[in-house]
């Protein structure tokens, strides 16, 4: 099953990153921008059939390893 | 006195780091990450570099690596633990000292000498050092410390904040903070202040004629400190 992952800053964490991009963008025309935050995603291929425990699986990977509850937040995409 | 330095994949001021702690007068053996032992240690230190090519964020896979929960075992029972630059990040993602460091406010990599000042010399870091600034090096994308509000509470009542940027006076201001870190901070201690992050290199200022002797003190004091 493939289970996908999105990681965002969290509000207040300062994105240096985003804020390139958003100056880029409007460098580039697109002036109606109002804030760009970059983030991660993930896609998982999790060997267990059933959908709540391969959830619960990769909950517990989002917050041992792949995201920093400090600084940012998880969200888990439904599978399909 | 023993020390231990840890080499993780990618790991590269590993081997400065032992020249620095062979110099000062301690045993040093360098210690593999996939080894599940400790050797006997007064002193752990977790180095610079750029483990497993910081991937995910710096820091973040060789906090889990196979000798980390005898590192985190050995600190959490008051054993001396010392992490530099990329060994800071692995610290804070252990979390075994508070908060995370993200990318430099600047984007840019930072290669170059700073001052710091010592802000807490209750502790066998800092103990009898007499300088109040001193200057390290630093080398590092990603030394922009963060906190929460809360955790930055935490820090300053149990005066956890090690050393803070400034200038050659001791003055610390924004205009001589390299990185965008919380309050200029360079470095930081756990609640018991055994265990210390920073982002400098002390290592790299231990010779006369290469860099300054800054680092020298550093270690000398140290050695002394654990004796």
């Amino acid at each position: 099953m493939k289970i996908s992952v999105i990681i965002t800053l969290k509000k207040d964490v300062l994105d240096p990153q985003g804020k390139v991009i958003h100056q880029t963008l409007d460098g580039m025309g697109f002036n109606d921008v109002n804030e760009v935050r970059q983030g991660k995603y993930f896609e998982i291929d999790i060997k267990e059939t059933d959908n709540d425990k391969a959830k619960a699986k990769v909950e517990e990977m989002c917050k041992k390893l792949l995201a920093n509850l400090v600084i940012e937040n998880y969200k888990i995409i439904d599978p399909k | 006195m023993k020390s231990s330095v840890i080499t993780f994949p990618g790991s590269n001021c590993d081997r400065d780091m032992d020249v620095a702690l062979r110099k000062f007068g301690f045993k040093n053996k360098m210690v593999w990450h996939a080894d599940a032992e400790l050797p006997k240690s007064d002193l752990v230190v977790l180095p610079g570099g750029f483990s497993y090519g910081d991937y995910l964020r710096c820091g973040s896979m060789a906090s889990k690596s196979k000798i980390m929960q005898s590192v985190i075992n050995f600190a959490n029972s008051g054993g001396m633990v010392m992490g530099i630059c990329n060994g800071f990040q692995i610290l804070v993602e252990t979390g075994l000292v508070p908060g995370v460091l993200l990318r430099n406010k600047y984007l840019e990599f930072i290669c170059k000498n700073v001052f710091v000042k010592i802000n807490n010399k209750q502790n066998k870091y800092f103990k009898n050092v007499n300088n109040e600034v001193l200057e390290f090096h630093i080398a590092h994308n990603e030394g922009n410390y963060f906190c929460t509000n809360d955790q930055l509470k935490e820090i300053d009542d149990n005066n956890q904040i090690a050393i803070n940027y400034c200038d050659e006076n001791g003055k610390i201001e924004d205009q001589f903070n390299p990185n965008g870190s919380i309050k200029n901070i360079a470095g930081i201690f756990n609640k018991e202040k055994n265990v210390l992050g920073m982002m400098p290199h002390p290592e790299r200022m231990i010779d006369k004629s290469l860099s300054g002797e800054d680092g020298s003190l550093f270690f000398k004091n140290l050695i002394n400190n654990l004796k």
